[in-house]
C-alpha cells in the first residue's frame, strides 16, 4: 500500500494529468497513451487549472468505514476546464449542491491508515461561487 | 532589497462560539468572551490538518504572483500540531506546490512563534544570494484540553509568506529576536494537550518578550511608535496584544486591522502572520508596519517591514477579513467530532 500511494503522490497532490499533442485529449488519471491516436499519441504531462463544474453528484448516507464520520458527503462528477471529467469528494453541505455548480481544487486528507499509520492527502473540490 | 514578494493565507470555515464553549463548562459565556476577548473562534473539518492549511496558504500566495515553482529553494513550515512528530510537513508542501526536488526544507517548531522563526531563515538565505525566492509558512490546529481555559482560544488557521529579492511588495527593514528559557507553556512528547503556567503566561512570558524585542528594534533603527502605521503583536487573545500596544506607546487604531483573534482564536504559527497578512491587505506604499510574533518557552521575533509601490499590482483578494467572516457554526457536539474527541472503535 505504501508504495502504491507514494508513486501517485504527484497526481493526488495536485491535479497533474496527461495531454496527447496530437490530438489535443487531455487526461485524468494520467495516460501513458492516447486511446485516440493509440500508436500515434503524443503524450506530455499536463497540469489542470482545478477549476470545473459539477455535472453529477449523490449524496453519500451509507459511508465505508474510514469515512463514517464525514457522512453524509458529497461525491461530485466534475468536468475540469480542460475537459476530462473526474470523480471527487465535494466538501459541501449536502443541500448545497446543485448540478452546474462552479468548484474548484482543494488540498484535503483522504484518510489515514490507523492512528498508528502513514497520512494519505490528496485533492478534492470546494465550491468557487 | 529583500522582503516579502506575496503572501497567502487559509482559515478553516467552520466556527464555535465561545459561549457555546462555555454552556457545556457552567461557565458564563459573556464574562469569557469579555474576558479573553474573543467571541469565538475556528475550527478545522475531519479533512484538515495543518499540512493542508500550509499548501492551501501557500498556493495562495504563489498564485498571486505566478512564480514557477521550481524557483523556490527553500520551504520552512513552522507549526506545534504538525501532523507526524517524525516526518516533515514541508516536503508534503513542496510536493503539492510542484517545486521539484532541490530545495531546502525543515519543520520548525517554538511554540506560537515558528512560523516566524521560518520567515527569518528566507530572508537570511535571500540575503547571502542562497535562494531566489524561500516560502516561510506558520499553521496550525491548535489543541486545548477540554474544560481548559485554552479551549476557548486554541483554534485553526495559517498564513504562507514567499520571500525574495525581486518584485518586493513589502521590505524587510530590520528583524530582530529576543529569547530567554521561560517555560510557560510546553506539550511533552506523547501528551496529546499542552500544559500551561496560567497567569504565568502573562508577565514573565508574553509581556517580557514581546515589549522587549519591539523596544529593541525600534531602538537599533530610531524609529517610534508614531513612525508605524500598523503594529501586529502576537494575539493568544484579545486582550494580550490591545496591553503590549499601550505598553508600547501604540494607539489601538494602528492595532485594529491586524487583531483578528477575536474572530478566529489563537491559530497560534499562523497568529501573528494571519494579522500581519490582513493588514498588507489594505497598506499602502511606505507605510510602515511593526511585526511582533511570540512564541512560548519563550521567545519573540520583531520585524520592520514597509511596504514597496509594487503592492498596489498584487492581487490581494480575497482578503483576510473576507475570510474571517465566511464561518459556518457548530455546536459543541460537532466540534468534539471535528477535534477527534470523540473515541470510536
Amino acid at each position: 500500500m505504501l508504495p502504491r500511494f507514494w508513486r501517485k503522490i504527484k497526481y493526488r497532490y495536485d491535479l497533474v494529468g496527461t495531454k496527447c499533442k496530437n490530438c489535443g485529449n487531455s487526461y485524468y488519471p494520467p495516460r501513458n497513451l492516447c486511446p485516440v491516436c493509440r500508436r500515434k499519441s503524443d503524450i506530455a504531462e499536463m497540469k489542470f487549472s482545478g477549476r470545473g463544474e459539477v455535472i453529477s453528484y449523490s449524496v453519500v448516507h451509507e459511508a465505508p468505514e474510514d469515512l463514517k464520520a464525514q457522512k453524509p458527503y458529497v461525491v461530485a462528477l466534475i468536468k475540469l476546464e480542460e475537459g476530462p471529467v473526474i470523480t471527487s469528494q465535494l466538501v459541501c453541505d449536502p443541500e448545497n449542491v446543485r448540478t452546474g455548480m462552479r468548484v474548484k481544487k482543494a488540498f484535503r486528507k483522504y484518510g489515514e491508515e490507523g492512528e498508528a499509520g502513514i497520512i494519505y492527502y490528496g485533492t478534492k473540490f470546494v465550491p468557487d461561487e | 532589497m529583500i522582503g516579502i514578494v506575496s503572501y497567502g493565507t487559509y482559515i478553516p470555515r467552520y466556527r464555535i462560539k465561545a459561549e457555546e464553549i462555555a454552556r457545556i463548562w457552567g461557565e458564563d459565556g459573556d464574562v469569557i468572551s469579555r474576558g479573553l476577548g474573543i467571541i469565538q473562534k475556528s475550527v478545522p473539518s475531519l479533512d484538515e490538518d495543518t499540512a493542508t492549511i500550509a499548501v492551501e496558504a501557500a498556493r495562495e500566495a504563489v498564485q498571486r504572483v505566478k512564480i514557477d515553482t521550481t524557483k523556490i529553494g527553500a520551504v520552512y513550515v513552522g507549526s506545534e500540531s504538525h501532523p507526524y512528530v517524525v516526518k516533515p510537513t514541508a516536503t508534503i508542501v513542496g510536493e503539492a506546490l510542484g517545486i521539484g526536488n532541490e530545495y531546502f526544507a525543515a519543520d520548525l517548531e517554538f511554540a506560537c512563534k515558528a512560523g516566524t522563526a521560518g520567515m527569518q531563515n528566507c530572508i537570511a538565505m535571500a540575503k547571502a544570494g542562497v535562494i531566489e525566492y524561500g516560502l516561510a509558512i506558520g499553521a496550525d490546529t491548535s489543541q486545548g484540553a477540554p474544560g481548559d481555559p485554552l479551549e476557548y482560544s486554541a483554534s485553526a488557521g495559517g498564513a504562507a509568506y514567499l520571500i525574495g529579492s525581486k518584485d518586493v511588495i513589502a521590505e524587510v527593514e530590520a528583524m530582530y529576536s529576543f529569547t530567554s528559557d521561560t517555560p510557560d507553556f510546553w506539550r511533552k512528547e506523547g501528551q496529546p494537550y499542552p500544559s500551561h503556567g496560567g497567569r504565568f503566561t502573562g508577565t514573565p512570558a508574553y509581556f517580557r518578550h514581546v515589549t522587549s524585542a519591539a523596544k529593541l528594534i525600534m531602538e537599533r533603527t530610531g524609529l517610534n511608535a508614531s513612525d508605524f502605521k500598523y503594529a501586529v503583536f502576537h494575539q493568544p487573545n484579545g486582550k494580550f496584544p490591545a496591553r503590549a500596544a499601550k505598553m508600547l506607546g501604540f494607539s489601538s487604531e494602528q492595532i485594529k486591522q491586524g487583531l483578528i483573534v477575536p474572530y478566529i482564536g489563537n491559530t497560534y504559527s499562523g497568529s501573528s502572520l494571519l494579522g500581519l497578512a490582513a493588514v498588507l491587505d489594505v497598506v499602502k506604499p511606505d507605510e510602515r508596519i511593526l511585526l511582533i510574533s511570540f512564541g512560548s518557552g519563550a521567545g519573540s521575533d520583531a520585524f520592520v517591514i514597509r511596504a514597496t509601490k509594487a503592492i498596489e499590482d498584487l492581487e490581494r483578494n480575497p482578503k483576510v477579513w473576507d475570510k474571517i467572516k465566511g464561518g459556518v457554526y457548530i455546536d459543541y457536539g460537532l466540534y468534539l467530532k471535528f477535534r477527534r474527541k470523540i473515541k470510536v472503535r
